[in-house]
């Protein structure tokens, strides 16, 4: 009987770790990690020393279960930052840009910061995901390093004066995706399914529910799921299905979007679904996908790689021609980023050699006079409180692809 | 109706878990470690199939028995490099680090060679749905499937064990190690046995669990595992039907608490009844006290 204790005490202990690091892998990040202070300020030094490039450090996950969005933020930004070499630089400075990775946890999010202090980042392109970026905050704030973030939509991602963002925050969209669906008329009944271990998609849930209020629709039921039980969705859906919702909602990303549209038809229920950002990449994001599934899909998303426009098309060219893919709103936000940090640059005059303390304050008070038309939005602007003005664009796919709505 | 559409999903999902927890309870019955590697090896089973019907367009058949035999050969190749130079270790752990180390290789391997891009799994079943009560409950083919699979294996097993050689040897060797050695019986070689049918019946989870849930990652078989430890636990590790009821039960209880309790805390309410289980039979349903004497 002890014995057998003994083994079941071990085997739940190891379950625990088990669960715990149920979704990490191996981590490249912290190998360059274990540099002590003095190294550290050593390292600072001799970047000050070179004193003629600018050091942009990028951060966002290339391995595990995000890591499309880590790479195509890391891919977006070396675009950005060759074309400004290719120009010239910036205010005739080059710029030198390195990425890391941090697997989507703020642990190892800010193990890597930490690492590119190391290498003499002077301006941080990240954290790629929400929760990572807001750990990563708190380490810039205290080093007053300049941060923008392409994609880390919740609001603490900005919660000090040093971090700005492209995307849109979080209750943003709930607040859009509420106001296009009732403005539109677009449903009646709406149910939604929300990750509500994810702060990025409760974050719109609950600001799309308040509103919803306010709004000629009703949210008949509204069904969450863990990052621990993301496969099985029928429940939910059957739950929806007998709520007689016309509409679902859908605040998460294209990974679960794809399960749940499968499992829908698998069901036999077609409502008219409605989505944010996180649904771009559900038509080249999953290998094997039966991309029909999506026909009628609605999604607010401020980039569509088959615009137009010169900007979008050039960049979308590059892009292929580099790494083989269509980039979804991540690159083009990190793109973005990057030119952002080049227009703050150049309004404030910072040069390399100044400290990072110095050129954040002065990139800082330049942010907000900056207007910046990039792929993600035209005559983009900031406010002093780190959020992007720009409208947000609603799409429709149709026959595989997205069409403006 | 919607009581019935969750019980059979419960029970699709049960049998999933029941097929992994075969696995883990057969090696721990068996070697007396816990294969947390054990996971894994279904989402390898599960890109063999994917590489060979979605990507090379070979039949479901052919990719499920590939699948089948990569995976047993996988699973004896991990004991005999991994395990079995430590089954003489000083402390249990040993083995046990081990094992989530393995588990970690795979994942990473996979992830080096498939990328992080999640793959959707074409369902091997060509089974039509069925549709009961003018189309109120709607099973589909991937449920059925799953359900009798579960059963016939667990069913073959049961024969495999209790009426052949192998199988008694095995029972042998879970009773006592060192008295099946002095009757003759290859002790290594029962193990290395136990290790690829666990692992073989991986596979034909790993199909079966991406079929219905038609997501792939290298990290897919993770959850899934942890899940079917918890199943294999919960019935009595050690115990086959104690898998099959633990696994079942543990599908049930999940989708009835997503259903009727709350979405979110589905994961608490299937390790809150666990708790209870322990605390009142502290072997499982089907474990059995041995008391050992000193």
């Amino acid at each position: 009987m002890k014995k057998f204790n003994k083994f079941l005490s071990v085997a739940v202990a190891s379950a625990m770790v088990m669960a715990m690091a149920g979704c990490g892998n191996t981590d490249n990040g912290s190998a360059a990690t274990g540099t002590n202070a003095a190294t550290e300020s050593a390292a600072a030094s001799d970047s000050a020393a070179s004193g003629s490039v600018f050091k942009i450090g990028g951060i966002g996950p290339t391995t595990g279960g995000a890591a499309v969005y880590g790479l195509a933020v890391q891919h977006g930004a070396e675009i950005a930052v060759e074309e400004i070499n290719a120009a010239g630089g910036i205010n005739g400075y080059q710029v030198e840009f390195k990425f890391q990775d941090d697997e989507a946890d703020a642990e190892k999010s800010v193990n890597a910061y930490n690492a590119l202090k190391d290498w003499g980042a002077q301006i941080i392109d990240g954290s790629t995901t929400s929760g990572a970026c807001i750990a990563v905050t708190d380490k810039t704030k205290e080093d007053n390093m300049f941060q923008i973030t392409p994609s880390g939509s919740a609001v603490e991602c900005v919660q000090y004066d040093n971090n700005f963002r492209v995307c849109f925050s979080d209750p943003n969209q709930g607040l859009a995706s509420a106001q296009y669906i009732g403005e539109n008329g677009l449903a009646e009944k709406i149910a939604v399914i929300y990750d509500s271990s994810d702060v990025y998609s409760s974050g719109i849930y609950e600001k799309f529910a308040k509103e919803a209020e306010n709004q000629p629709f009703e949210i008949v039921a509204a069904e969450a799921f863990t990052a621990d039980n993301k496969t099985d969705f029928s429940v939910q859906l059957q739950k929806a299905k007998d709520a007689g919702a016309d509409m679902v909602f859908l605040p998460i990303y294209y990974q679960e979007s794809a399960l749940i549209l499968t499992q829908a038809a698998a069901m036999g229920y077609a409502p008219k679904w409605f989505s944010c950002d996180g649904m771009d990449g559900i038509l080249g994001g999953v290998d094997n996908f039966d991309v029909s599934l999506t026909e009628g899909v609605m999604l607010l998303t401020p980039f569509a790689a088959d615009a137009t426009d010169d900007l979008t098309q050039s960049f979308v060219t590059k892009y292929k021609e580099k790494y083989g893919e269509t980039p979804n709103q991540f690159a083009a936000d990190s793109y973005d980023a990057i030119y952002v940090i080049k227009a703050a640059i150049e309004k404030s005059g910072v040069t390399p050699d100044m400290s990072v303390s110095d050129i954040c304050d002065g990139m800082k008070a330049a942010m907000t006079e900056i207007t910046v038309d990039g792929l993600t939005g035209n005559g983009m602007t900031w406010t002093a409180d780190g959020e992007a003005n720009k409208a947000p664009k609603a799409v429709v796919i149709e026959n595989g692809a997205y069409k403006a709505m | 109706m919607s009581f019935i559409s969750y019980l059979i999903n419960g029970i699709s999902l049960g049998s999933v878990y029941a097929l992994i927890a075969l696995g883990y309870t057969m090696v721990y019955g068996i070697a007396k470690m816990l294969n947390f590697a054990h996971g894994d090896v279904i989402m390898v089973g599960a890109f063999i199939t994917y590489t060979m019907c979605s990507t090379m367009g070979l039949s479901p058949v052919i990719g499920v028995l590939a699948a089948v035999v990569a995976c047993t050969l996988l699973g004896m190749a991990i004991e005999k490099v991994a395990y079995k130079p430590l089954r003489k270790a000083a402390s249990p752990l040993a083995v046990l680090i081990t094992a989530i180390g393995v588990s970690y290789l795979l994942q990473n391997v996979a992830l080096l060679i498939f990328g992080a891009n999640a793959k959707a799994f074409t369902s091997v079943v060509s089974v039509p749905a069925l549709k009961l009560a003018d189309g109120q409950i709607n099973i589909t083919g991937e449920t059925i499937v799953t359900i009798l699979s579960c059963l016939v294996i667990m069913a073959g097993l049961m024969l495999f064990i209790n009426k052949t050689k192998a199988g008694q040897a095995m029972l042998a060797v879970s009773e006592d190690k060192g008295a099946a050695q002095l009757m003759g019986i290859n002790v290594d070689g029962t193990i290395a046995l136990t290790f690829a049918i666990g692992s073989g019946l991986a596979a034909v989870a790993g199909v079966l669990l991406c079929s219905a849930y038609p997501s792939l990652t290298p990290y897919t078989g993770s959850m899934p595992g942890i899940k079917a430890f918890v199943a294999a636990v919960f019935g009595g590790i050690g115990s086959i039907p104690g898998a099959l009821v633990g696994g079942i039960l543990l599908g049930i209880i999940e989708i009835f608490g997503k259903a009727y309790i709350s979405s979110q805390m589905a994961d608490a309410i299937v390790f809150a009844v666990l708790i209870v289980v322990l605390l009142v039979k502290p072997a499982g349903l089907f474990g059995k006290n041995i008391q050992e004497k000193v």
